[in-house]
């Protein structure tokens, strides 16, 4: 058995008459890359929010890095998302903030006693690993919707995450600054050792990045495993349609 | 699963809830404000943002309505031959109720609009959420040092408008009626009492939390992306003005049972 860093086991929730997750296995591996698959409205940010927390669920046992989440305070469970990086579906920069106060602000906050110059390095830093050195006094409003994405990872990553979760990293980008995100993506994974969820409804930024795949469909997981066995080999109408519609032949 | 029946109606319903969401609000306010971290950085940057916001507007609404309800008020007293108690009069009008009201109604409408907007971007862009994920209590960097920031900024602002309309009176009674500074600031001092200043203190505290609070509120539960936006904007000016006269109304009260007691 390898090692899992998140176990979900029947989660559900529903807003209002609206079942989005209908009790939703999933394992994430330590160091690998899942892709979450699925139609727009699925409910794919739904459960990575359930994951941090940002929504409860109705039911359902999740336990991250060891942990069940319905048994944690609220300083625990901060103690715990400190771990985990979120790349927000429109990265959520701060727009009253500069690059560099956005990169700084998880940082200054939940790290006491760093001196100026070690908060300097690690953003230079940072800013540099994501290829945007030159953007550290601009406003998120002077920056492209990569440059942001980019700079919404970087600003995860300060905190050294063991786990990340992208949220749609390519979606309204031209091709190729995808494959600029896709090869962050893996980058983040190489340099940081982290675990990752990778939500996308792009096949190549899954096939690119994944070493796994799931697809939501109607509230659960319906196909779970390789890029080959999910797609090329894929039975259900649902997720050929999926494929087929990624690749016009 | 939850039961989805209405109790009274679908609107009374939301109309309750709405109450105690915002009672919940409010709470949470007093529950978080005294324990660290504190933001002071922050409550000081939002405090230069309110002051320089509204300086402007008040400085002219304060200095025209200084001249103009002077103007208006001479020919009521000169009936009588009353023109002299003008400055006593005009200081009562403007210390007790139209410094603190015109004030916090000029910043109910330039600061709580733009609170409101603000958390209602972050909100909808899910900068809220972001900071909340990153373990930063989006509650205190945002709702708190705002609304703190509003309560202790009203009450200068008020002091201020004060100060100017009862600049602008001088003015108008300097021409009129050929008095001094020295003498009119007299006049206004003798006819002010403690009472005054301090009521007028409290009330103004009273209306700058009511601006912060109801901004944050409408802007932290904004929903429906950018027209929620507009809306908890909208919604945020209208809602603190009504909140301002039904305290002016309340503090009347209190004030007057106080002073006749
Ligand atoms: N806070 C909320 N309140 C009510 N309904 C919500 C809320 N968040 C999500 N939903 C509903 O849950 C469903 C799933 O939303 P979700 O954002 O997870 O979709 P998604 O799979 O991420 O789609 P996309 O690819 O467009 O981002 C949608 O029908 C949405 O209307
Ligand atoms: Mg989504």
């Amino acid at each position: 058995m390898r090692e899992s860093v998140i176990e979900i086991r029947n989660l559900y929730k529903s807003f209002g008459d609206n079942d989005v997750l209908r009790g939703v296995d999933l394992d994430l591996y330590k160091g690998e890359n899942l892709v979450v698959l699925g139609k727009s409205g699925s409910g794919k940010s739904v459960l990575i929010k359930i994951l941090v927390q940002l929504l409860k669920q109705d039911e359902g046992y999740i336990k991250i890095l060891g942990k069940d989440l319905s048994k944690l305070n609220l300083r625990e469970l901060n103690q715990l998302r400190l771990k985990i990086g979120f790349a927000f579906q429109a990265s959520a920069l701060y727009d009253s903030m500069t690059v560099r106060e956005n990169l700084e602000f998880p940082l200054t906050r939940n790290v006491k006693n760093l001196s100026r110059k070690e908060i300097d390095y690690k953003v230079e830093r940072l800013l540099d690993s994501v290829g945007l050195p030159n953007t550290i006094n601009q406003m998120p409003s002077e920056l492209s919707g990569g440059q942001k994405k980019r700079i919404g990872v970087a600003r995860t990553l300060i905190l050294n995450p063991e786990i990340m979760f992208y949220d749609e990293p390519t979606a309204g980008l031209d091709p190729i600054t995808c494959i600029d995100i896709n090869n962050l993506i893996n980058q983040v994974r190489e340099e940081y050792k982290t675990s990752s969820i990778v939500i996308t409804h792009d096949l190549t930024c899954a096939k690119v990045t994944g070493d796994r795949m799931a697809v939501l469909v109607k509230g659960q997981f319906k196909a779970v495993g390789s890029f080959e066995d999910v797609f090329e080999n894929a039975s259900d109408p649902n997720i050929k349609s999926f494929y087929d519609y990624n690749f016009i032949k | 699963m939850k039961d989805k029946r209405p109790v009274l109606s679908k609107k009374l319903d939301n109309f309750f809830r709405g109450l105690a969401d915002a009672f919940a609000f409010v709470k949470r306010f007093f529950q978080e404000v005294w324990f660290p971290p504190y933001e002071f950085k922050e409550i000081l940057r939002q405090c230069y943002e309110i002051g320089y916001r509204s300086l402007p507007l008040i400085s002219l609404t304060g200095f025209i309505i200084g001249i103009v309800f002077t103007n208006q008020s001479r020919p009521s007293l000169a009936e009588f031959g009353a023109t002299s108690w003008l400055p006593a009069l005009i200081s009562i009008a403007v210390v007790r109720a139209l410094g603190p009201l015109v004030t916090a109604l000029i910043a109910a409408g330039k600061v709580g609009s733009s609170i409101g907007a603000e958390l209602g971007s972050m909100k909808v862009t899910e900068q809220i959420d972001a900071m909340e994920v990153s373990a930063i209590n989006p509650f205190k960097y945002l709702v708190i040092t705002r609304t703190l920031a509003t309560t202790f900024m009203i009450p200068v602002l008020v002091m201020y408008t004060d100060f100017v309309a009862l600049m602008g009176s001088f003015i108008n009674v300097n021409q009129n009626e050929l008095v001094s500074l020295s003498t009119f600031f007299v006049q206004v001092f003798e006819s002010i009492s403690f009472l005054d200043i301090f009521s007028s203190v409290i009330k103004s505290l009273v209306f700058g939390f009511t601006i912060g609070i109801v901004g944050c509120y409408k802007g932290y539960n904004s929903t429906k992306g950018t027209e929620g936006v507009g809306q908890a904007a909208n919604s945020s000016v209208v809602m603190s003005m009504f909140l301002i006269f039904i305290e002016e109304l309340l503090a009347l009260q209190i004030v007057n049972a106080i002073r006749y007691a």
